[in-house]
């Protein structure tokens, strides 16, 4: 392996191949990317698979407008020889009360005023973009007809391809043991195939980025969350958005492949690091899912699994450099949507570390937010 | 046509064995990473048939045998069932 590199990368999730193929694209020379296991064997192969830009908070809908774009245009950006199945069948957004409708409005306001195309609905108008959901007790909805799904495989598969082919170099089954540091500055990078000195190392580390940031004596605010997922037998196109509910905290969409996948958040899911799927998460899915949308009773599932949403105290990521050691990036703490927000991601960390200018400031996104009291209140996670 | 272009070695997903070699030949060498790219072993048998079929063309390819190979997980459930059936309200049958 390698003696030296430029950055480091630790992590081969979505986000870690992102940043390696926009510093690469940059000018960047000699950048590596560190993978325990396999590309995207964590919480990217795990997410639910769904893009939206409909947040509530101006920095997520501003890194998620901008990814919706790229992904857009991601096969031909990067070349590939595959496709990553963008298929924008938009996102429908349930509130079931008043509050709830509340926070959609204001929502709403600030996603028009950012230029995004989306609507609020009352349930009637819901019914008629998904006529099988049952809106008993709905009070309304929002719906974005940009919003849609994507494969993470493909998509992490693309920026890894396209890293590989401008230079960088991308090690799996290879685990970080340790960083080292000399007087406040990252120097290198410990890893079970040997020592690479680096004067730029990323925790990209998805569900274990706590750990990667005591490698350097750094505390995070960040912790991991099991969410479970389930997917069915592949039907005939029946739905075409995300139909999502922040009140029964469950998302469910029908992917282009025709699988339906969906999801549930479970409120007393304690911090750790189990992925193990429950036989309690099927019960409850099933008779949440039925009663939304009551003809996906007949699908069979065929899997079900789980994976670790990467939380912050205010649900928002954490991006950028760290005051406390210097050459040290973030890009953690997603909170179950960093999948959505790789491809502005990978631009921002690139021209942050390059100490260019970056279209999206990220100040108000660095760990330090936290030592100020300036957290963001992302209203809009399941 | 070449004979391993119409051989099919997931059934479920229609991943012929000229695109699993190549699969192979391009560095996805395990399962699991095979199974992500190229969907084999998602469909409705959960890999039954084609988990031991890639195991053995991994071996053949790379040299690694089978034993040495890290194994894929096992998801449940263990063979499809229907939503309404984990909710009692119908039989589990395969015709159902």
């Amino acid at each position: 392996m390698q003696k030296t590199a430029d950055a480091v990368i630790v992590g081969g999730g979505v986000n870690g191949v992102s940043i390696a193929y926009n510093l690469a694209k940059r000018g960047m020379r000699n950048v590596c990317v560190i993978e325990r296991d396999y590309l995207a064997s964590g919480s990217t192969g795990r997410c639910g698979a769904g893009v939206r830009a409909q947040w509530g908070t101006e920095m997520n809908l501003r890194m998620s407008m901008a990814s919706v774009r790229m992904f857009e245009n991601m096969n031909e950006e990067l070349a590939y020889d595959d496709d990553i199945e963008f298929n924008q069948g938009g996102y429908l957004l349930l509130a079931y009360s008043d509050e709830g409708f509340e926070q959609f409005k204001k929502n709403v306001a600030l996603q028009r005023a950012h230029g995004l195309e989306v609507d609020l609905l009352t349930a009637a108008e819901a019914k008629e973009i998904v006529p099988h959901l049952n809106i008993e007790g709905l009070v309304g909805a929002t719906y974005c007809p940009t919003d849609g799904h994507c494969n993470p495989f493909k998509v992490t598969d693309a920026y890894a391809k396209a890293a590989r082919r401008l230079g960088a170099k991308i090690y799996t089954n290879t685990t970080v043991t340790g960083i080292r540091k000399e007087n406040g500055c990252v120097c290198g990078v410990e890893t079970t195939r040997g020592y690479i000195s680096a004067p730029v190392v990323v925790n990209a580390a998805g569900g274990y980025s706590q750990d990667v940031a005591a490698m350097v004596g750094l505390e995070i605010p960040t912790y991991s969350e099991r969410h479970q997922i389930l997917v069915t037998e592949p039907v005939e196109p029946l739905q075409k958005p995300m139909v999502m509910s922040f009140h029964h905290n469950i998302y469910c969409q029908q992917s282009p492949h025709g699988s339906f996948i969906m999801g549930l958040g479970d409120p007393t899911e304690k911090p750790g690091y189990n992925i193990e799927a429950s036989w309690q998460f099927l019960q409850e899915m099933a008779e949440k899912i039925t009663w939304l949308l009551p003809p996906l009773r007949h699908l069979r599932v065929v899997r079900q699994w789980a994976g670790l949403y990467n939380m912050t105290p205010d649900r928002t990521p954490i991006l950028g450099p760290v005051d406390e050691v210097e050459g040290f990036y973030l890009a953690v703490g997603f909170s179950g949507h960093g999948f959505m927000l790789a491809p502005a991601v990978g631009v921002l960390l690139a021209q942050s570390i390059l100490g260019q200018e970056t279209p999206i400031p990220l100040e108000p996104m660095n760990l330090s937010r936290f030592a100020r009291g300036e957290l963001f209140h992302e209203p809009s996670v399941v | 046509m070449r004979n391993d272009e119409n051989t099919i070695i997931c059934r479920c997903e229609d991943l012929t064995l000229a695109r699993l070699r190549q699969l192979i030949a391009e560095g996805y060498t395990t399962l699991d990473e095979i199974k992500r790219i190229s969907r084999a072993g998602m469909g409705p048998c959960q890999g039954r048939t084609c988990r031991a079929l890639i195991e053995r063309e991994i071996a053949n390819l790379t040299g690694t045998p089978i034993k040495d190979q890290p194994p894929a997980k096992y998801r449940q459930p263990c063979q499809p069932v229907k939503l309404a059936a984990i909710l009692g309200g119908e039989p589990h049958a395969k015709d159902s």
